[in-house]
């Protein structure tokens, strides 16, 4: 009783602030853009062609694996799916998607990770190996130009999920997901251009990490900028976000392998 | 004024005599008139440490969101108003709530409070219980602020 009465107290005397909120919302349709739109002209000229893509050299090891026989199944990814230029066309443009055995959803690494255990008898890839960027490198890089594609109903609790995310304050920061990517993209944020947030090349070569990196590492980044606890890799927060943001990209080519600032 | 005191005093002792967990490192203070009147020390920063908060990237923040006139500095933010001219703009009551929690004023807005824990998300384990800035360095930055009163 006597703990809780200087909080009253304070709360009492302090101003009533109960603006309403200025929050703008969704970015309309046709005003999104990729962050590759801010690029400077050499990271664009560097993420455009294959032979100057720092992550070129991921997707040609990702080809390496697809046909490599692995786990006491003894069996490539391509015995199963042949052709990844056919059979992987427009998969990286649907996930995360829906898993009817998981009854939930999950991400591409996990959907790899997942047909490494079931179908090859092998032991899962860490998140950030060289190996699963490789192949989610190589997988994504089929879907290339296709438009992001977010229509399975079954994924609408994880995009509401993630929506609530994306709106929360978080850390000791105490901003959302939405104030810096819906509010005040296209401002400074000190020397880097704020972009929208759209995961659409994602793995990305980012120049600042020298290597190539998932989304969920991008997003663990400005969660630790936030100094908030980021989601464990692969937490079913971390795919709940994922999942909204390639709804909110929906429509948007995918870029992958891209490259960021 | 000393009225602002004695009632900061009183709840001071109800703090500490209440026991609170994290919380209870925060000085208490009093609002009143859009302004929190009364040094959370007791005494008056000093406006050249202040700068030196307010240009370190890793310790005020302020040049991620804000600019300023600071010559020396590169990159400085867009997302706030520039700072250039606060102190003429504020009184140093209200410089000083506009820092230990702005949300009292906007409660939208960007500008973290600096001075408060509380009804905080997620916060990553080595922040946690912890404000942005000491009372201290709460008051160096507002000494600071006071001095930009040029255009
Ligand atoms: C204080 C501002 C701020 C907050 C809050 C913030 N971000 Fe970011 N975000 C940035 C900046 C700046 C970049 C670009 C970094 C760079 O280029 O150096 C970025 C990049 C991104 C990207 C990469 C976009 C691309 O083109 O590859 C994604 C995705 C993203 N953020 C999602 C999020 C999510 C999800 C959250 C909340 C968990 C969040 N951000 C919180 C500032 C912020
Ligand atoms: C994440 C963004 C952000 C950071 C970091 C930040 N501010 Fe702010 N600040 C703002 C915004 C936005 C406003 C505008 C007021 C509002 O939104 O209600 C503001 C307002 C102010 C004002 C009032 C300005 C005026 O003339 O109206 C002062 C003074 C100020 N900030 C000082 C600081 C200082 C000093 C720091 C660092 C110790 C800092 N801010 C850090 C976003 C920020």
């Amino acid at each position: 009783m006597t703990g809780s009465l200087p909080r009253c107290l304070i709360v009492a005397i302090a101003l009533a602030a109960c603006v309403a909120s200025a929050n703008g919302g969704d970015i309309p349709l046709d005003q999104r853009r990729s962050g590759y739109a801010d690029l400077g002209r050499d990271t664009k000229a560097m993420q455009d062609d294959d032979t100057s893509n720092p992550a070129t050299l991921w997707v040609l090891d990702g080809e390496a694996l697809w046909n490599q026989k692995a786990g006491s199944a003894n069996r490539a990814c391509a015995e199963c799916h042949g052709d990844a230029t056919a059979s992987m066309k427009g998969v990286a443009a649907r996930y995360p998607a829906f898993d009817a055995v998981q009854k939930s959803p999950i991400d591409l690494e996990q959907r790899i990770n997942l047909c490494r255990t079931e179908r090859q008898n092998a032991t899962p890839f860490a998140f950030e190996s060289h190996e699963l960027l490789a192949l989610t490198a190589f997988i994504g890089r089929q879907s290339r130009g296709m438009p992001i594609v977010s229509t399975d109903e079954k994924l609408k609790p994880a995009i509401e999920a993630g929506r609530k995310l994306f709106m929360q304050r978080i850390g000791q920061i105490d901003m959302s997901c939405a104030q810096c990517h819906d509010d005040n993209w296209g401002k400074h944020l000190t020397s880097s251009l704020v972009p929208q947030g759209h995961p659409t090349g994602y793995p990305i070569y980012r120049l600042e990490w020298q290597n190539l990196g998932s989304l969920q590492r991008r997003l663990r980044n400005c969660m630790i900028g936030m100094r908030a606890e980021p989601f464990d890799y692969g937490a079913p927060e971390a795919v709940a976000l994922e999942a909204y943001l390639m709804w909110r990209a929906r429509g948007l080519p995918v870029e992958t392998p891209a490259v960021r600032p | 004024m000393t009225r602002a005191v004695s009632l900061a005093a009183a709840i001071f002792t109800a703090l500490a005599g209440g026991g609170f967990g994290l919380a209870d490192e925060l000085r208490p203070y009093q609002i009143a008139g859009g302004a929190i009147a009364v040094s959370l020390t007791g005494t008056p920063g000093d406006a050249a440490r202040g700068r030196a908060i307010v240009v370190n990237r890793t310790v005020g923040l302020c040049l991620l969101c804000h600019s300023g006139p600071f010559p020396e500095e590169r990159f400085q933010g867009n997302l706030a108003p520039d700072l250039t001219g606060s102190g003429a703009r504020w009184s140093v009551g209200e410089l000083r709530l506009r820092m230990v929690d702005s949300h009292k004023l906007n409660a939208d807005t960007i500008m973290p409070a600096y001075y408060a824990v509380d009804g905080l998300n997620r916060v990553a384990p080595a922040f946690r219980g912890k404000p942005l800035l000491t009372a201290e360095q709460i008051e160096d930055v507002v000494a600071f602020l006071a001095t930009l009163r040029g255009q």
